[in-house]
């Protein structure tokens, strides 16, 4: 499972504000507690009240770097962040996102084969959140035909089905769900699946009891990566033994620590 | 020509060195490197293989009670020494490497004391210069007093200290920990008791990097299979990134092969099998090239003749596989 960590983004507090103060020990140690705690990759954001995204990207992944070599996820919906973040990186990133949208894809496919990054797709065009699976299945297959056309790896693209809040669209779980496991049939080799987690429990009371639940019938569908907080310890819990189970690694009787060992 | 379907892996062996030289702060001639694989056994075109298999000669440090003539016979008198044994395997049969075996301390057989023990390991260690493997009695309580005294006396050698099982770990970690050795750690033919057990040792603070997994084997007709499957599912794991589980393997071949019926057994009980003087040595033969198949790192072997037989298998699947002799002939 690839997992990437969702605490590095503007929107929190404590995130905003090391970001307005260039306070660069928060960040870091943010990062740190990320990756110790079994994250892959860690996601980047700048948030909503950043003046300067372009460069408040360029400082984040820079700051990161100092501390860890892990792959960051630059995640932004203006293509120049997105470059501003690739421009700074030493390793292999991940870009975090495009839409089914041409106007999108035209900018940010070649972007991604040139910098050898992975490439997270939302099923979500102009036209608004998909809602039943046929629609997300048209946009995924936009998405594969256009990185096809392209020659970008298949291999390297995470499509996101688009995850809904379950106490507002209740009906659509079980669509979301199955997309993940028949978008591994639009091409051969596969395209990879990802989703955006904590969004399944927006406004609900039991945050991490919702997000954990779905995680694991995700994993029963087939997901290949998740973007979560992976200090959730529970949740975490869960999506290993989620994996143990499907035979993804050797049980043992410390097979939670064997997990986090790697 | 088909083009050869190639997997792509992420993770590798580890790599662990046995015997410390004189720029190390040992004694040893040389040091031996073993693991560090990036695919599975022999596939050459797929990924690096950096170090070749190795035959460890079993020595004993009394003489073996229950080795069948057509296997002593290979050694003849030596067997009463433990050094002149451990010499002969050196000078004769040019062996690269020694696995002592201390069963003179086990109660029941001989009951040596730690000191007489530590004394044999450093004598052993004056006497030849290829790197050692030290094995305990096999009584959990005798081994953890003779096992630390041996350790000791083999400070800064680098040695490979074994064993280590579920239930009795703690004293020998210890020990190779402080005198800077390497540890087999033993599981009875069970992956997940062998990766529980790689994830205790590395807790207490022995790196992965110094431990050598023994699997557990049957010999040829004795569950081969069994063992073969267990020690591919681990490299297959190891292969796809899991850590606790990338240990090279040591298998005891010779122990295995030589408590077979087929191999001791004589030809006057059993004229249809042919003379014992061959069988014997095929039987461990074919024990250890077909756990070499599955990832054998260091076979402990018994019969000179089979040893040399092995050896030049290692060495006939490495020439003939190297991608880098291919490219030389072009």
């Amino acid at each position: 499972m690839f997992i990437i960590g969702e605490l590095i983004n503007g929107m929190y507090q404590n995130i905003a504000k090391a970001l307005k103060e260039k306070n660069k020990a928060v960040i870091q140690e943010c990062a740190l507690e990320q990756v110790k705690a079994g994250a892959d990759a860690l996601d980047v954001n700048c948030g909503p009240g950043s003046r300067d995204p372009v460069s408040d990207m360029q400082w984040l992944v820079e700051t990161i770097q100092e501390v860890t070599d892990k792959p960051l996820a630059l995640d932004s919906s203006k293509p120049k962040v997105i470059e501003a973040g690739l421009k700074a990186l030493k390793h292999k990133g991940v870009i975090n996102s495009t839409t089914a949208d041409p106007e999108k894809l035209e900018i940010l496919v070649p972007l991604a084969k040139s910098y050898a990054a992975k490439l997270i797709g939302l099923c979500i065009s102009s036209k608004g959140i998909p809602q039943n699976k046929d629609q997300r299945m048209d946009l995924a297959a936009t998405i594969v035909a256009y990185c096809s056309e392209q020659r970008f790896p298949i291999e390297d693209l995470y499509l996101d089905p688009i995850v809904m809040p379950v106490n507002v669209a209740q009906a659509q779980m079980k669509d979301i769900l199955e997309s993940i496991r028949e978008f591994k049939i639009i091409s051969d080799p596969s395209p990879k699946t990802i989703v955006g987690l904590s969004n399944v429990s927006q406004g609900t009371c039991a945050r991490s009891l919702v997000n954990r639940t779905f995680v694991t019938m995700a994993v029963a569908q087939g997901l290949d990566g998740a973007i979560l907080d992976p200090k959730d310890t529970d949740l975490m819990d869960a999506l290993i033994t989620a994996e143990l189970i499907l035979n993804k690694q050797i049980y043992c009787d410390k097979y939670l620590d064997a997990y986090r060992k790697k | 020509m088909q083009e050869l379907m190639l997997e792509t892996w992420s993770g590798a062996i580890n790599t662990v060195t046995i015997g410390a030289t004189k720029e190390e702060g040992g004694t040893r001639s040389r040091a031996i490197k073993v693991g560090g694989q990036k695919t599975l056994p022999f596939l050459f075109p797929e990924g690096e293989l950096p170090h070749k298999s190795v035959v460890a000669f079993e020595v004993w440090d009394t003489p073996p009670a229950d080795w069948p003539k057509n296997l002593t016979d290979a050694y003849g008198d030596s067997l009463k020494d433990p050094l002149k044994w451990a010499e002969k395997c050196v000078k004769d049969f040019k062996a690269q490497l020694i696995a002592l075996r201390l069963q003179g301390a086990h109660p029941d057989f001989g009951n040596k004391t730690p000191e007489q023990e530590a004394k044999l390991v450093a004598e052993v260690l004056k006497k030849v210069d290829v790197p050692l493997i030290i094995l305990g009695c096999g009584d959990d309580a005798k081994d953890n007093i003779v096992l630390p005294a041996c350790c000791e006396a083999a400070k800064g050698e680098r040695c490979l200290i074994g064993s280590a099982v579920q239930d009795n770990y703690k004293t020998l970690v210890a020990a190779v920990l402080a005198d800077g050795h390497n540890i087999i750690a033993e599981s009875p033919i069970d992956i997940n008791i062998a990766k529980q057990l790689n994830i205790l040792i590395s807790d207490m603070g022995l790196p992965l990097e110094r431990i050598v997994v023994n699997p557990t084997i049957g010999a040829l007709g004795y569950g081969l299979e069994y063992a073969y499957s267990i020690m591919e599912r681990c490299r297959l794991a190891a292969l796809a990134g899991d850590k606790t589980v990338a240990s090279p393997f040591i298998c005891f071949a010779g122990h295995e092969a030589w408590r077979a019926k087929e191999s001791k057994a004589t030809q006057e009980e059993f004229p249809e099998w042919g003379p014992e003087s061959e069988r014997g040595i095929i039987w461990e033969t074919i024990t250890a090239t077909a756990l070499l198949q599955s990832g054998a790192d260091i076979l402990v072997m018994r019969h000179p003749e089979a040893i040399a037989k092995v050896n030049k298998y290692i060495d006939n699947l490495t020439i003939s596989s190297s991608v880098e002799r291919r490219a030389d002939r072009v």
